[in-house]
């Protein structure tokens, strides 16, 4: 479903990414590891298409397409989410008009039907229990005034809705209580299947224990350095990232 | 120099005229309001960008036109008028067309017995004592040229009287037509609203026009609201951009009354909306909302007054502008807290959203503030659009387009939420839609 091929990508001048391979199956989730600064979220928002980050080198091949010549908007459209690491505020627009925007513009680009007003709300309401989220919350303004909890779980809502082929959670879990992890993680894991793949992008091992990865990748100075299977996780939540910085070290030393 | 005289012995000179038309009404004791406006007007001298209140406004342009009332009856489709009236709504009607009013389009309610909603001239000629009492008490002209205009040239405009302790549920609607096929007409509709006390009523004063012409409208609108009343008020205008606008509104706020005020623009070549609120008692609370959309090379200029001269009033005032192309946007809006005036709330807020590098905004909040227990505050705010909305738009599968719409709707539809009936506005929120093609 998705190739990386030695991304190189930065932003005003500066390279963050430095080399990035990776290649993601449909139905398998990959989980992102790494420490601050490490580059997580800056390829969390190259493969979303953020306009002020600049790809430098590489290439990443999306269901036969090159995503890296496609607009944010038609990514969105070919099924890429991101889900944001901080959601933004939209005040004055509600939800419900974001969302059934958004289907309409993907069914639109698709060659779909739109969705009337009956069918939308049906299928919002069966979402929104995934995500226990409240019917008021509908015709709220887009993450104004939520809580942290609110926000990502509003993520994980239009994920549901907008149904992506490739998911990419931002840090989804951080700042979260363990009752707004579960919901999160839980919604999640309902919408995982064997035609889409998810990319977790995390700094804490603790979510992994509710959304089960199939690959766990180790980022580190705009690189992946390790890779293996969800134990990695569990080895790099024992021993801290300082392990993995000295693990690289030692392997450019030898 | 010499052009603005000419103009101003134009303007005196129809004067002659528009005494002969007016049938007899020369009898009247108004009629002697507008002789005295009318020798204030040839005193005082049209306002330059030396003056600093008109700094950012050049009225050069409108000065360049021999504008006149006319005589001429003229008509506009059913269909017209009902494109500009909101749906499913309950209301009274009142129409005028270039200045005068049209009983046939008008269409009043039954309203509680001695409640009035009509004609000025109506009032004027049965020498009604509501309105010899509040008339040019509120707008003065000593100062103010346009004003002394309009009292001198006082015609025809709406007059509304709410007796106390009534409450009129419907909406008053007020219309002011301009058709004018380009044949540079002057309209002054002036307008008086008295809400008695406890009373409450809704005034919706609409500018339109049929057709991308040029005239010049220039509007007085005096407002009482005396002990205890609500008075909710909207301005909506919808003008050819070719047309000059000159308005001004003046409020008198007596003990606990409530007025509130929403304006909203598309604007006209030139607009310039004065609104002044002064509170003359204790307890009053007044809210001034305001929303222009303009582009090309529109101009349009706010220039409030919240004159806080009593203790424990509040005022609220929040003032949005979208501007593309060349066009300019003009807010002053000036707080008076009087050495009275202890536990005053007042706030001021001005948004600007600039669509284009040509665009400008000269925003100037004003406070004075002579009272030290008082809660005031005031901001201002010019830029682009929010470009995190923009991409988190984007990454939800929303294009460029459709994305701006969404985002200038919702900075628009931010002042007028608290307009209380709804059709009033999905009315507004077509006018947003259709001008955002969102």
């Amino acid at each position: 479903m998705l190739e990386i091929k030695n991304l190189h990508a930065g932003i005003e001048g500066n390279e963050i990414l430095k080399g990035i391979n990776l290649k993601v199956n449909a139905g398998e989730v990959h989980a992102i590891m790494g420490p601050n600064g490490s580059g997580k979220s800056t390829l969390a928002q190259v493969l979303a298409g953020r306009e002020e980050y600049n790809v430098i080198e590489g290439e990443v091949n999306y269901n036969g397409k090159n995503l890296l010549d496609l607009a944010p908007e038609d990514r969105a459209r070919e099924g890429v989410f991101l889900a944001f690491q901080y959601p933004v505020e939209i005040p004055g627009v509600s939800n419900t008009n974001l969302l059934k925007t958004a289907l309409n513009e993907i069914r639109k680009y698709r060659g779909e039907e739109e969705l009337d007003t009956i069918e939308f709300l049906s299928l919002v309401k069966e979402k929104m229990k995934l995500v226990e989220l409240d019917q008021k919350f509908l015709s709220r303004s887009v993450n104004e005034g939520f809580s942290g909890g609110e926000k990502k779980r509003n993520e994980i809502f239009q994920m549901a809705v907008l149904q992506p082929k490739l998911a990419i959670l931002d840090e989804t879990d951080s700042g979260l209580d363990i009752d707004a992890l579960k919901i999160v993680a839980n919604g999640v894991n309902k919408l995982r299947s064997k035609d889409n793949a998810t990319i977790v992008v995390t700094h804490y091992q603790r979510l992994l224990n509710y959304i089960v990865p199939d690959f766990v990748h180790v980022l580190y100075n705009g690189k992946i350095v390790k890779s293996g299977g969800k134990e990695l996780a569990l080895k790099l939540e024992d021993m801290g990232y300082d392990w993995v910085k000295s693990n690289v070290a030692e392997t450019v030393a030898g | 120099m010499e052009k603005t005289i000419e103009i101003k012995d134009w303007y005196i000179s129809n004067f002659g005229e528009f005494e002969k038309r007016l049938n007899g009404g020369k009898e009247n004791s108004i009629h002697e309001k507008r002789k005295r406006a009318l020798s204030n007007f040839s005193k005082l001298e049209f306002p330059t960008i030396k003056d600093e209140e008109w700094k950012y406004t050049s009225i050069a342009p409108l000065l360049k036109y021999n504008f006149a009332p006319t005589y001429e009856k003229k008509n506009v489709s059913k269909e017209f008028i009902k494109s500009l009236l909101f749906d499913e709504m309950e209301h009274s009607l009142i129409v005028f067309i270039n200045g005068r009013y049209s009983a046939e389009h008008s269409d009043l309610l039954n309203l509680h017995k001695g409640v009035i909603v009509g004609s000025i001239a109506n009032e004027i000629k049965n020498n009604n004592e509501v309105l010899l009492k509040h008339f040019d008490k509120y707008a003065d002209h000593q100062n103010h040229i346009f004003t002394a205009l309009s009292t001198a040239y006082t015609e025809d405009g709406a007059f509304i009287y709410v007796p106390a302790g009534r409450i009129v549920k419907e909406p008053i609607h007020i219309i002011f037509i301009t058709t004018s096929a380009d044949k540079k007409i002057l309209t002054q509709p002036r307008n008086l609203f008295v809400a008695e006390k406890s009373s409450q009523v809704t005034i919706i004063e609409h500018y339109a026009c049929d057709e991308e012409s040029t005239y010049f409208t220039n509007a007085v609108t005096e407002i009482v609201a005396e002990e205890n009343a609500v008075v909710d008020h909207i301005k909506l205008q919808e003008e050819s951009k070719k047309a000059f606008h000159i308005a001004r509104m003046e409020v008198d706020q007596e003990r606990n009354s409530n007025f509130s005020s929403h304006l909203i623009s598309t604007g006209a070549d030139l607009t310039r909306n004065e609104f002044n609120a002064r509170f003359n008692d204790e307890g009053g609370e007044c809210t001034l909302n305001g929303l222009y959309m303009i582009d090309g090379t529109q101009l349009f200029d706010a220039h409030t007054l919240m004159d806080h001269a009593k203790p424990h009033c509040n005022s609220y005032e929040h003032y949005k502008g979208i501007l593309d192309d060349k066009s300019r946007g003009v807010f002053n809006g000036k707080v008076i807290v009087r050495q009275d005036a202890q536990k005053t709330n007042a706030f001021q807020e001005n948004n600007n959203i600039l669509l284009s590098d040509e665009a400008l905004v000269n925003t100037k909040p004003q406070l004075e503030i002579f009272a030290d227990d008082v809660k005031c505050s005031h901001g201002a705010t010019i830029g682009q659009m929010d470009e995190d909305a923009k991409f988190y738009l984007k990454s939800r599968g929303i294009g460029e387009e459709v994305g701006n719409g969404i985002l200038l709707h919702a900075f628009a539809s931010d002042v007028v939420t608290s307009i209380k009936i709804g059709s009033i506005r999905n009315y507004i929120e077509k006018i947003i839609t259709e001008k955002f093609n969102q």
